[in-house]
């Protein structure tokens, strides 16, 4: 039997119920490979690609630029040459047929987050996914757990995974005491404890991968893997122009030349991404926690907190993950690392790479997990 | 972010968090306690529709019932705001202004100006506006135009229950007088907003959806009118650009003309009556300022220029609703020089 391949609205961020297409990179009649980028797809975040997932000719377009598509409704297909046309017909019409949207209210449902009490602060979850194992998303500076839109759902599958908003952050408690790593790594101990979680694989982007190599090197026994995203903690190097400019913006023309830098592609981000963010700065008390958060981890213009030469301390195995375009820690700081880390760097990627090359990053941690022990 | 809540209950968190936050602010106005000089209970009725309900429980004293004098009540409001206190007055419906407006025009919006920057009147008068209430003539008017007229005074109008805390804490925290309208029809919205208390800037307008066609600019109770057109307008492949001005004293005059610039035609949405009102003046901003790039000639959509009737028929037929706004952003998409 000859294998016909639908290209499916993908699922990125829980609240997600439709996705916009953008432009098409690939044409109908196109022969393309597993992995190539398809067609542009917006949510309400950034626009990303959608890639291949099989190997064949791109036979069907079934959705044009700006159609909307509801998760999991049919966009093309791709199949064999020698597959006939009526057979690419009767698959289209049965997929259809079958195709049942998902509903809003199963979508909110699933969205929600969950508050949890930690040391007199209440901290903001979201899980997905169930496995033996667990893993823990931490976030980075001014971003919350929406960081992990395009990565929670897809590593989701074995595993039950974990996005945290840290203190000061999305939906956990604004006040921040000293700000320091040091606090934040008791809130994920904190966090840990209060789920009965003993051990997880950490993955941590920008400062939260300074509070993961903390975290690990504190807590081994609580750790089970590290994998680090355009990290904090590797250099001394850091764009302060960025931090200083996300803490004082107020109103959407100052804040998106900032948002603009954590992309390599300046164009992926909307209009949404920038009102969500402004939503969160504008909160009572969220300004002043910022400050004083970077204000210990970042001095003089440079990163306080060097971790480079703890790194082969750590007792579990440990993977870095860069893109080449960085603007806001370089990219350098992913070179000369100890030989206990393995380390990726992703072309035409900015600071935001697990956004920005979603599919890219989602591989590589997958396949990090499974090479280090098996499967996770 | 998952809580949702009412327009009107948005309006009365703002107050009771800001209330709570600095003593100095007090409200006052007709019934925003209970009902004064009867024997009935104290916070039976939180103004004539329920929207500071609750507040004289909480804070006693500080939320007062005036008698039915507007030129005393905003009178001594300002009064108060000149020397130490940020009163939020109520004046049930805008239509009552003309008996104060001496005190608003002549006084509030002149003392920072006059007394060489010297003096600070951080005032808050909320105000219901607005047709489609079945209230006739003399209670359904749409008069920021009045307002948003006069230097000194910022107006703001929100649309949604989050920009209605937002603004709302704004204007509290302002130091110049603001008026703050409130659509009558728009007090039962559900919409998120955060639990806590946050301030959305003046003078930044908020894009309702982004398009490429025709820029649709609007504020509060007709963006939902201009949503709904541009739901339908988006099924026939016409793409829109929607903006709540929110503000329109300070007005977001970048992003009209840089949406207007972006798309080429421009249609302007209005409640109120045509003659000097929002759409007179943002089409003639953009006539100055992006001529230039305009495929179409601008299109206004208003109510004729008569009082609000008070039949069903007629009021429905007076205010815009989404077939006419859907119809002018046709006609200039179509438009053909």
């Amino acid at each position: 039997m000859r294998v016909i391949h639908p290209l499916t609205m993908p699922k990125w961020g829980l609240s997600m119920a439709e996705g916009k297409i953008g432009d098409w990179i690939a044409q109908e009649g196109m022969s393309v490979e597993s992995g190539v980028e398809l067609v542009e797809v917006e949510t309400d975040k950034i626009l990303s690609p959608l890639e291949a997932p099989a190997s064949g000719v791109l036979r069907r377009i079934l959705a044009r630029k700006n159609d909307l598509v509801p998760v999991a409704g049919l966009i093309a297909v791709i199949a064999d040459a020698t597959v006939p046309d009526e057979e690419i017909d009767a698959f289209i019409v049965d997929f259809k047929a079958r195709f049942v949207p998902e509903q809003t209210g199963q979508a909110d449902a699933a969205s929600s987050t969950i508050q949890v009490q930690v040391g007199g602060q209440s901290l903001c979850y979201v899980k997905r996914g169930e496995g033996e194992e667990a893993v823990l998303l931490i976030h980075g500076f001014g971003g919350d757990l929406k960081s992990w839109l395009f990565n929670q759902e897809a590593l989701a599958d074995q595993l039950a995974i974990y996005a945290l908003d840290l203190r000061g952050h999305g939906g956990s408690s604004k006040q921040v005491g000293s700000g320091t790593l040091d606090e934040f790594v008791e809130d994920v101990r904190g966090f840990l404890d209060s789920l009965g979680l003993q051990k997880v694989h950490l993955v941590g982007h920008s400062m939260g991968g300074a509070i993961a190599i903390k975290f690990a090197l504190a807590y081994p026994a609580r750790a089970s893997s590290l994998v680090l995203i355009a990290s904090a903690g590797l250099g001394s190097e850091i764009d302060v122009e960025y931090i200083e400019g996300f803490i004082s913006a107020q109103r959407r023309k100052e804040l998106l030349p900032q948002i603009e830098k954590l992309f390599a592609d300046r164009k992926l981000v909307t209009r949404q991404l920038i009102e969500d963010v402004l939503k969160f700065k504008r909160l009572d008390g969220v300004e002043s926690s910022l400050r004083t958060i970077a204000s210990q981890f970042c001095m003089d213009g440079h990163q306080a907190l060097i971790l480079r030469d703890q790194l082969s301390a750590l007792a579990m195995p440990a993977s870095v993950i860069w893109g080449a375009e960085d603007r806001i820690l370089p990219v350098s700081h992913a070179r000369d690392l100890p030989r206990n880390l393995t380390v990726q760097v992703l072309s035409g990627s900015g600071h935001m790479v697990q956004m920005e090359a979603a599919t890219k990053v989602n591989r590589l941690i997958a396949g990090f997990w499974r090479e280090s022990q098996g499967q996770p | 972010m998952d809580r949702k809540i009412s327009f009107q209950q948005a309006i009365n968190e703002a107050l009771a968090q800001e209330m709570e936050r600095d003593s100095r602010v007090i409200v006052m106005g007709e019934d925003v306690a209970g009902g004064s000089g009867t024997d009935g209970k104290m916070d039976a009725w939180g103004g004539v529709l329920g929207v500071t309900k609750g507040l004289w429980d909480k804070f006693g004293d500080r939320v007062m019932d005036t008698p039915i004098t507007e030129s005393a009540f905003v009178g001594a409001a300002i009064g108060a705001a000149t020397t130490g206190l940020r009163p939020v007055v109520e004046l049930m419906f805008v239509d009552f202004m003309g008996v104060c407006f001496d005190q608003i025009f002549n006084q509030a919006a002149k003392f920072r100006y006059m007394f060489g920057g010297k003096a600070v009147t951080p005032l808050v008068v909320r105000t219901m506006y607005g047709a489609g209430f079945r209230a006739a003539a003399q209670h359904s008017q749409c008069l920021y135009p009045l307002f948003t007229h006069i230097p000194g005074l910022k107006c703001a109008i929100p649309s949604t229950p989050y920009d209605a805390k937002g603004l709302l804490i704004q204007a509290i925290r302002d130091n110049d007088p603001v008026i703050f309208f409130e659509h009558k029809l728009l007090y039962s919205v559900q919409g998120e907003v955060p639990e806590e208390p946050y301030a959305i800037p003046f003078g930044e307008a908020r894009f309702i959806r982004e398009g490429s066609d025709v820029t649709i600019v609007t504020l509060g109770r007709m963006v939902h009118i201009v949503s709904e057109a541009a739901d339908t307008l988006a099924a026939e492949g016409c793409s829109c650009e929607v903006i709540d001005l929110r503000t329109t004293s300070p007005l977001d005059e970048d992003s009209i003309l840089g949406s207007t610039e972006k798309t080429g035609r421009l249609v302007v949405v209005d409640e109120a009556s045509p003659r000097c009102n929002m759409a007179t003046d943002i089409s003639a901003l953009v006539a100055q300022r992006a001529f230039a790039s305009l495929k179409a000639p601008i299109r206004m959509v208003t109510p004729p220029h008569t009082p609000v009737p008070f039949s069903d028929v007629l009021e429905d037929l007076y205010i815009p609703d989404a077939r006419k706004v859907a119809d002018a952003a046709r006609e200039v998409v179509g438009y053909k020089a």
